[in-house]
């Protein structure tokens, strides 16, 4: 294993620097828009092993405190730290219990403090993650990398989600979406990564967050189509079958 | 050995390694081989380990890993156990292997499959795969093995399983494995904890089901040619 013995190090395996060379248990695409109420997050409930669908019960978004939803996709792990560092964050929030308390805005920030600040160390936490809330009736949408790439934006995705689901929102996003319509358009997303995404898993949680709270959705799996005339015979005339 | 094959693909490691829970606690499931590239050193190793009397762990990867993480979660949940005042609940266990695990993932490379019986939550099953990424599963599968195993507990697996079938699903399964798996082999050992205590279970290899193209093992040549020929039958 290239990490364990590097050949050219006189320093002793202690002093080794330490640094996440790649990802062992990862989660594929989040996906989330803005909507009339707030957010909408979907992601599915993979945790795939390299090209093995390894586990399908992990829940890749959870709530913040009480005004932020975090999606997170890559390494299981690195979220799993994350979700304590954010508990730390916010049990100190609440212990100042001077009625404030963070928004999706402070948590996105603090967020991308701690990637970029790994990034620049060259150990990074492998996740690209999305942010999303809503305080005092601001909706708020925001995406980290890895690297400490940070935006927000009406609807973000993460890995696959950002060119199979980003151009299906492009087109057919707009202001004060209803919840309905919201929720078909991720699931028209999620869709089409089921289908084109080999790391998606078909069982799903769509969670929202609106100024009343959080809600993520018990576990559920979308219907496939297969049943077109041309998926039956694609090679029809040919010599050989394609 | 292959020096370089793509150091980035996540890999299993020599052996199969199960836990699955049932009404009323856990069975835990091994193979007893461990292997210094071809040559296996030792045929009957012991990869179930005791943390507490309540908590035992499955081992697989390398050997001198698995058994120093074990070696210290022993150690922490010992005073752990003290401070408390009473039995340490599976769920604390995991975590500290996870802590390990986690922190020291750029050094380690072993899986593990945390298994107990607690008075909070019954019997619980945590597996813990390279990285140090905690599952709580119904049932856990690993090592290098556990690769032929995952459409056959897609299809046995049911829940609430009694002691009996869960134990026969175990050693079913780790014999279906060590029959593919080069780097599995040898005996099968179950461990099964519930409210009433822990049971281990030794099943040699001559004890397990013959699967596909497996013969039954004989002394020697010339018992079968010795043996008597076949009565002519009658119509």
């Amino acid at each position: 294993m290239a990490s364990k013995q590097p050949e050219n190090s006189l320093l002793s395996p202690e002093s080794d620097s330490q640094r996440t060379l790649y990802p062992y248990v990862t989660g594929t695409s989040v996906v989330a828009l803005k909507y009339k109420d707030g957010i909408l997050m979907a992601a599915d409930m993979g945790g795939s092993y390299g090209s093995t669908l390894r586990y399908k019960s992990v829940e890749r978004m959870k709530p913040i405190g009480k005004h932020s939803l975090l999606g997170a996709s890559g390494e299981i792990s690195d979220f799993q730290e994350i979700l304590r560092y954010l508990d730390e964050l916010i049990l100190y929030d609440n212990m100042w219990d001077d009625g404030n308390s963070l928004g999706p805005k402070e948590v996105h920030n603090y967020l991308t403090r701690v990637m970029y600040n790994r990034r620049n160390k060259f150990n990074p936490l492998w996740n690209s993650l999305v942010l999303g809330g809503v305080k005092n009736g601001q909706k708020y949408l925001g995406t980290v990398s890895m690297i400490g790439v940070n935006f927000e934006d009406n609807h973000v995705a993460t890995g696959f989600g950002n060119h199979l689901a980003r151009p299906i929102l492009r087109q057919e996003w707009h202001e004060n979406l209803s919840f309905e319509d919201g929720v078909r358009l991720l699931e028209k997303c999620m869709r089409v990564l089921l289908y084109r995404d080999r790391s998606a898993v078909n069982k799903l949680q769509i969670a929202k967050i609106t100024e009343d709270g959080v809600t993520i959705s018990q576990p559920y799996s979308l219907k496939t189509y297969w049943e077109f005339s041309a998926f039956e015979n694609p090679a029809q005339g040919a010599i050989g079958s394609w | 050995m292959d020096l370089d094959m793509n150091v980035n693909a996540p890999h299993s490691m020599g052996t199969t390694i199960i836990g699955v829970t049932y009404n009323g606690g856990v069975v835990l499931g091994a193979d007893s081989r461990t292997s210094t590239g071809m040559y296996v050193a030792n045929r009957a190793s012991d990869k179930i380990t005791q943390l507490t009397d309540n908590v035992y762990v499955c081992r697989s990867g390398s050997a001198a890993d698995s058994q120093i993480v074990s070696d210290y979660v022993r150690y922490f949940l010992h005073q752990h156990t003290i401070q408390l005042g009473q039995p340490a609940t599976v769920k604390v266990a995991a975590n500290l292997i996870r802590l390990l695990s986690y922190n020291n993932k750029n050094m380690l490379q072993t899986g593990l499959i945390v298994g107990g019986w607690d008075k909070y939550e019954g019997g619980k099953i945590y597996g813990i795969p390279l990285g140090g990424t905690l599952v709580e599963q119904p049932f856990a599968i690993g090592g290098s093995g556990s690769s032929y195993l995952y459409g056959f507990f897609d299809q046995a697996w049911k829940e609430g399983m009694t002691k009996e079938e869960a134990e026969q699903l175990v050693v079913k399964a780790v014999s279906l494995a060590i029959a593919r798996d080069g780097a599995s082999g040898g005996v099968v050992r179950t461990v099964i904890i519930n409210s009433d205590g822990v049971t281990r279970n030794f099943y040699p290899g001559d004890k397990l089901q013959l699967w596909h193209d497996e013969l039954e093992p004989q002394n020697s040549l010339l018992d079968i040619l010795n043996a008597p020929s076949p009565e002519p039958m009658n119509i």
